[in-house]
Order: C-alpha cells, then sequence, then structure tokens
C-alpha cells in the first residue's frame, strides 16, 4: 500500500470522481491552471481541460451560487473555497438556498453540491487563513458537514461527498496537509459519511475530537499511556449529522468525556456534543464533560509565538487527559 | 510556594493507612528527608520522610485518623505562609480512639453513612443502587479521596473473590447428623403418590453476574416460573425483617384421631392428610390473636377480617404454588381436609383458578414432608407470617419426670417483625401447639 499525504488523497478522490463521471466538475480560485494554492487539483486542468476544472474570479458567492444552480441541473460541482475565512459572503447561497433546496421542493429538487475548504491555523496564516468555520455549518439542517483526519479516509469521505446527493460542506486541516500521511489502498473504494471512527480503543478518557487535533490527539493518547492512562480517540469525521452512537458507546464505558477541537470553546461544534452526552448520557458519566478548545480571541494571532499560545498541541490535549483520568 | 505531604501507598495493595504519631509540630523547622509521621498499616509502622525542606505549616489529619492513599496529610512552606489548599482537608475513613486514652475504650469504627464520601458521580450512583452497595464500603482513589466508577467496580470483583468459600453442609461434617439434608438427595427418587410440600428456600443474593465459568459448567436457562419465585423471594426478604421462633408439638393425641378417622374419610372419598390438622390449629390460633391475620401498609397495619389459609404446593422443581383454603376458620376437620384434597390434586393437573392462589392471610409450609425437622420459611407476601411444619419423628421426651416415646413435630414460624413482636408470635403459636396437644 503506498504511503501519501492529505492533499495527494484528496487530489486522487477528485482525479477518481471525474474520471467516473463526466458530470462531475471542479470550479474555484486558482484551481486549474495553478493547480491550486495547495496543490489540491495538481494536473487535473492538464487531464480533463478547461470545462472540468474551471478558474472563477475572486466571487465565493458566486462559486457558490454557481455550483447550485449546476447542480440543480443534475451535475456535481466539486466547489473550492481557498481558504475557509473566505466562506463568508458564500453563507447566504449555502444556507438559504442549498440547505433549504430539497425540503422547499418537496424532495424534487437535489443540490448534490460538494464545496472543500481548507481551514485551520498553525501555518503562519494570520487571521485570514488560519479560521475554523465548521460550526457555522454544523448548525443547519439539510448540511452536512464532513472533516477526515487522516489520508485514508480523506480520499474516501471525497468521493462519497461526491456521490452524496445532499450539499456538503468539507473542510480540509490544511496544516495536515503535508504534514499527515498515511496508507490508501490501491483500487476503487469509499468511507461512509456519518459514522465516527475509533482509532483508539481505550478505557479510561474517551476523546472526541477531528481534523488536526485527531492528529495531535493520537500522540497525546500515546504519550499518556505510558503513564497508565489508557484514552480511547474517537475521530469524528462527519460533524453534521453526528455519529451519537458511537459517541454515546464511548462515554458509557470510560465515564468520561474530553472534547478537542481548534475552533474557539464558546458556541464551538465541541458544546454540541458536549451538551449532547450530558443530555443521553447522564448516568454514565464519572467526570465532568470537558472540552479543550482554542481560545476565545477574534482570531488566530499572526505572531508566532501568540500562534503557538493559541494552537492545541499534543502536549496540551495529554494535559487535559491526565487531568480528566485523575478526577 | 507550599508543599503538599501526601500519604503514600505504602504497599501493592495498601490504600489507607492509620496516623499514629506525629513526629514533628506545626510551625516547627523541617529538612527534606526528616522523619515526618508514622504510619500504621495493618499492624506495621512505617515513618514517612519529608519530601521538602521548610516549616510545617499545617498537619491536616490528626493522629489516630485513618486516610486513603492520596489524601493530603500536612503542608510545608516558608513561615507564615498560607497553604494554598487548606480548604480540601484529607478524606478521613475512620478515627481509632488511641488505647491509652481509657482503659475500656475500644476502637470506634466507621459506620456506613457517617463517613465523607465526596462527590457521588452518576455512574457510581447508578453501579452502587443497581449492586446493592453501601458505598461507605468503597475506597476512594479519584481527586480528593472522591469514590470513581473503576474503583466500585474494582470493590465489585474483590468482593466476588473475597467471598468466603461455602461452609461445608451439615450431612458432610462427621457427627453432625442429617439435618437439612435437601430433599433432592433424600428422596432422589421422589414420593410417588404423596403431597410432595416444600420449604420455600432463600435464593442466593442478588449481585454482578458470578465469577469466571469452571471447566464442564452447564448453562441452563430460568424458566419464567423460576425467575418470579427468585424475585418473589428476594423481595420478601428485602421488605420484611424475618425472624423465626421454632416450638415443638405433641401429636400423639391427632395421630391418635387420624388413625380412627381415616378410614372414614377414605370412605368419603379423600385423604386424611396431617395438613388438615396444621390448617385447623392455625385457624383458630388466628382467632386467638388476630393480629397475625394481617399484612403491612405504609399507612397501618390491615387487619384482615377473613381468614384465608394457603399451603405451599410443590409442583416439580419448577414451580411452587400456594393455593388457598378461603375462610378456614369456617370449616370442619372435614371440609379443610377436602378443600386441601381437591386443590392439591388440581393444582399438580394445573388446574387451579387464578382466585384460589391470591388472597392468602397467612400461609403454611409442610417442609417436613421432604425430611427437614425445621427451617425458617420465607414469608408469603403480603401476609404477616409463615408457618413451617417440620417432619413428624418419634422421639423420647420428659412428661412427668418420665421418659415417653411420642410423634413430635418442630413448627417453625417466621414472622414480620415489623408487625409482630416475639411476645405476639410465640403466643400464636403457643396457641397452635396447645391446639394440635389437646386435639379431641
Amino acid at each position: 500500500m503506498a504511503e501519501i499525504t492529505l492533499i495527494d488523497a484528496l487530489r486522487q478522490a477528485m482525479d477518481e470522481e471525474l474520471a467516473r463521471d463526466d458530470q462531475v466538475f471542479i470550479m474555484g480560485e486558482d484551481v486549474g491552471v495553478r493547480g491550486g494554492v495547495f496543490r489540491a487539483t495538481m494536473g487535473l486542468y492538464e487531464k480533463y481541460g478547461p470545462q472540468r476544472v474551471i478558474d472563477t474570479p475572486l466571487a465565493e458567492l458566486s462559486i457558490a451560487g454557481v455550483g447550485i444552480g449546476a447542480a440543480l441541473y443534475g451535475m456535481r460541482p466539486i466547489c473550492e473555497i481557498q481558504f475557509g475565512d473566505f466562506i463568508y459572503p458564500a453563507i447566504n447561497q449555502i444556507v438559504s438556498e442549498a440547505a433549504k433546496m430539497c425540503y422547499r421542493s418537496n424532495g424534487e429538487w437535489t443540490v448534490p453540491l460538494v464545496i472543500r475548504a481548507p481551514y485551520g491555523g498553525g501555518i503562519g496564516g494570520g487571521l485570514y487563513h488560519s479560521q475554523s468555520v465548521e460550526a457555522f455549518f454544523t448548525h443547519v439542517p439539510g448540511l452536512k458537514v464532513v472533516i477526515p483526519s487522516n489520508p485514508y479516509d480523506a480520499k474516501g469521505l471525497l468521493k462519497s461527498a461526491v456521490r452524496d446527493n445532499n450539499p456538503i460542506l468539507f473542510f480540509e486541516p490544511k496544516k495536515g496537509y503535508r504534514l499527515i500521511r498515511g496508507e490508501v489502498p490501491e483500487g476503487e473504494y469509499t468511507v461512509p459519511i456519518g459514522p465516527a471512527n475509533i482509532s483508539r480503543p481505550g478505557t479510561d478518557v474517551s476523546v472526541f475530537t477531528y481534523g488536526m487535533m485527531h492528529y495531535y490527539a493520537l500522540q497525546a493518547a500515546e504519550q499518556v499511556a505510558a503513564e497508565g492512562i489508557s484514552a480511547e480517540v474517537v475521530d469524528l469525521r462527519t460533524l453534521y449529522p453526528v455519529d451519537r452512537a458511537t459517541i454515546l458507546a464511548s462515554v458509557r464505558k470510560t465515564g468520561k468525556a474530553l472534547i478537542v477541537h481548534e475552533d474557539n470553546l464558546t458556541g464551538g461544534y465541541g458544546a454540541e456534543v458536549a451538551a449532547t452526552i450530558a443530555s443521553d448520557a447522564f448516568p454514565d458519566l464519572d467526570a465532568p464533560v470537558r472540552r479543550l478548545c482554542g481560545p476565545d480571541v477574534p482570531a488566530v494571532p499572526f505572531s508566532h509565538p501568540l500562534q503557538d499560545w493559541f494552537m492545541l498541541d499534543p502536549e496540551k490535549i495529554a494535559g487535559a487527559i491526565r487531568s480528566l483520568a485523575r478526577y | 510556594m507550599s508543599t503538599n505531604i501526601i500519604m503514600p501507598k505504602l504497599g501493592e495493595s495498601v490504600i489507607e493507612g492509620t496516623v499514629t504519631k506525629w513526629l514533628k509540630q506545626e510551625g516547627e523547622q523541617i529538612q527534606e528527608m526528616d522523619a515526618l509521621v508514622e504510619i500504621n498499616t495493618d499492624k506495621v509502622d512505617t515513618e514517612i520522610p519529608s519530601p521538602a525542606s521548610g516549616t510545617l505549616l499545617k498537619i491536616m489529619v490528626p493522629e489516630g485518623a485513618t486516610v486513603s492513599a492520596g489524601a493530603l496529610l500536612a503542608v510545608i512552606g516558608s513561615p507564615g505562609e498560607v497553604p494554598d489548599n487548606v480548604h480540601s482537608p484529607a478524606m478521613i475513613t475512620q478515627v481509632t480512639i488511641p488505647p491509652e486514652a481509657g482503659a475500656a475504650t475500644r476502637p470506634v469504627s466507621a459506620v456506613s453513612g457517617s463517613r465523607p464520601l465526596g462527590f457521588i458521580s452518576p455512574v457510581v450512583a447508578k453501579l452502587a443502587h443497581e449492586n446493592n452497595l453501601d458505598l461507605s464500603q468503597v475506597q476512594g482513589s479519584g481527586e480528593g479521596g472522591r469514590i470513581t466508577k473503576k474503583d466500585v467496580l474494582a470493590y465489585l470483583e474483590t468482593r466476588q473473590v473475597v467471598n468466603p468459600a461455602p461452609e461445608p453442609a451439615a450431612w458432610e461434617t462427621p457427627g453432625d447428623g442429617e439435618l437439612f439434608r435437601p430433599p433432592e438427595i433424600q428422596f432422589a427418587g421422589g414420593i410417588p403418590g404423596k403431597l410432595n410440600l416444600t420449604r420455600p428456600v432463600a435464593p442466593p443474593a442478588a449481585g454482578p453476574a458470578p465469577a469466571a465459568a469452571l471447566p464442564g459448567d452447564v448453562l441452563k436457562p430460568f424458566s419464567p416460573a423460576r425467575k418470579i419465585i427468585a424475585e418473589r423471594m428476594s423481595a420478601s426478604k428485602h421488605s420484611s425483617p424475618h425472624v423465626t421462633t421454632v416450638m415443638e408439638a405433641d401429636l400423639k393425641l391427632v395421630v391418635a384421631h387420624r388413625e380412627a378417622n381415616k378410614a372414614a374419610f377414605e370412605r368419603d372419598g379423600f385423604h386424611l392428610t396431617f395438613s388438615a390438622y396444621f390448617v385447623a390449629a392455625c385457624a383458630a390460633a388466628i382467632k386467638a390473636f388476630p393480629d397475625v391475620n394481617s399484612s403491612w401498609s405504609a399507612e397501618g397495619l390491615v387487619l384482615h377480617r377473613p381468614i384465608n389459609i394457603g399451603l405451599a404446593v410443590s409442583l416439580g422443581e419448577e414451580s411452587l404454588i400456594v393455593p388457598v383454603i378461603k375462610g378456614a376458620d369456617g370449616l370442619s376437620l372435614l371440609g379443610i381436609a377436602r378443600a386441601i384434597n381437591d386443590l392439591a390434586e388440581r393444582a399438580r393437573s394445573q388446574r387451579l383458578l387464578p382466585d384460589e392462589v391470591h388472597g392468602s392471610t397467612f400461609t403454611i409450609t409442610n417442609h417436613g414432608i421432604s425430611g427437614s425437622l425445621f427451617a425458617t420459611p420465607i414469608i408469603n407476601q403480603p401476609n404477616c407470617a409463615i408457618l413451617g411444619v417440620g417432619a413428624i419423628q418419634k422421639r423420647p421426651v420428659v412428661i412427668d419426670d418420665a421418659i415417653a416415646i411420642r410423634p413430635m413435630v418442630y413448627l417453625g414460624l417466621t414472622f414480620d417483625h415489623r408487625i409482630l413482636d416475639g411476645a405476639i408470635a410465640d403466643g400464636f403459636l403457643s396457641k397452635v401447639v396447645e391446639v394440635l396437644e389437646n386435639w379431641i
């Protein structure tokens, strides 16, 4: 099995879907000739031509809107928003049009659209190239929100997203694009949207996380294992609709839940998971449900030392696991 | 920055210790490695050295107190410094009065409820409830001595493991005779044609799943009837405080009466069993002690008017049923005998009506039929008492300072001590004995 990076896995998924179905196409800023600012679409313009890999103007609202229109006609667009930070102009199209189309047409119209965007900090991006935006969309029925944490899931989930008839927000941890490597099998496979993955079974503390933080959580779990703490790491993968069953079963097992994400604490996606656990796993709890998240600060700082202060890392996660295990 | 002196774990399985003597006083200067305090665990005394130099700011645990490993014993710091966690006192599990304090004082062990348990998390509360657990028995290893889920699970495991091995059966101990030999052993082939009444036996205490299976174990799932019996027996024991009082009755006159009348009853089409006499005697005794014909309720004692006597009947291994003789006090011996025959026969052929197994106000169990001499039967709720009738055996007894051979029977009356006291129970049982011993 080949070991590839997260960005390679995403590119392979798009390549394979473009080859499989001629209704699939890519549109976004710099995706064609440039091959994407992160090289996510490198080589695809040359392979499939300008009709299938479309360079758009700097106009996120239209990227989403045109994508929605194309999807309504039965095409399967993969729209790229160059940085999650830029998605806000497109929110009206996404929330008021894409999310509601199926409901409002009583199932007659669907929007089989994927909107991909890199998210997250830790790459010196500063205020407008580091934001986590998933919390805005995990709140909207009619959308799905998917965040892979490793190459195998990234490829399989992106393929599933393209084939899904719903509008899907597919956020990719940009810090992990080249940092996270993993084995990906040859041949066709998909990963289902919905189920979470218990990437590391354990008995003392459940750690619910996704994206870059999942990568760090695995390292933290390894660290604390040496101290005799058995942490169960659960990669949520699909944030909306979330795999409640796996979450509750894990809490039933360990009695202690720690939710980790790099987005700001207050109103972040972790609050939803915490509320679900508190309300539906209450009799199984042996400790308060804790969240380890980005601080409630308006942005990821540009200054490196401050960025490091903002960002979570394996040590901070290990500390939180230890503290909860000790409770 | 103050240093906390934490109670160490002084051995693999040692989780608590008693502070026997502080070797330094509050305010005293201490060097690192100075002996600080003496701890006693299982009669072994250990000295704990100080992990830091400084002033002993505060002693958190007094001499004589027992604390768990991890508890805060003392704080060391700079003179005048306020220790930062004086507000979280050690979890003192037990306070013992040192022997020198008083000649006759004995150590006062913690009673359940007097030990502060700390925060009980939802899952700990759930596990405690499910397993009928007294949490004061569980050591806490969490923060501040909190009882964690793991602590409860570990305790439940050891509770099974340290359960004492079952005592050898009485008949297996030389010289103890054949008391309580189970009927299935004594009467392995069954007792054909006889009314086979077995005594209700207390089931094993409900608790966590048994320890690892042994080779050759076979799992026999419980029948619905068995499950109900198990539930009812447990429930009865859990609600009523059971006390059994035993007397013996000389059945010479009863035996004589039965011999004289057996044939006549057979002619009328049914057997005259000893049970009929016991039912009659109980009915008469209940009239003299009406409080025995009652049921407990939260509002007060419910005294029943009709005297409905249930007779426990065994339908083999799988079932125990209690048909009821309604209005036993209004029946003659003939009427009672007839009712017993009818009910027992229909019980065995499973043709009893629902009404016929409900509404008892008193129950008799004839465990003597299977060889038992006396027993401590379980009350058939919502009755307030049950009479166990043992095997009728000829025994030498002393009458007027001479030895006579009499057919004797032990009568064991288990009563609900919420409702009855020994005096009334004994009064009732004496009356039963009196009726039997003076049968005409």
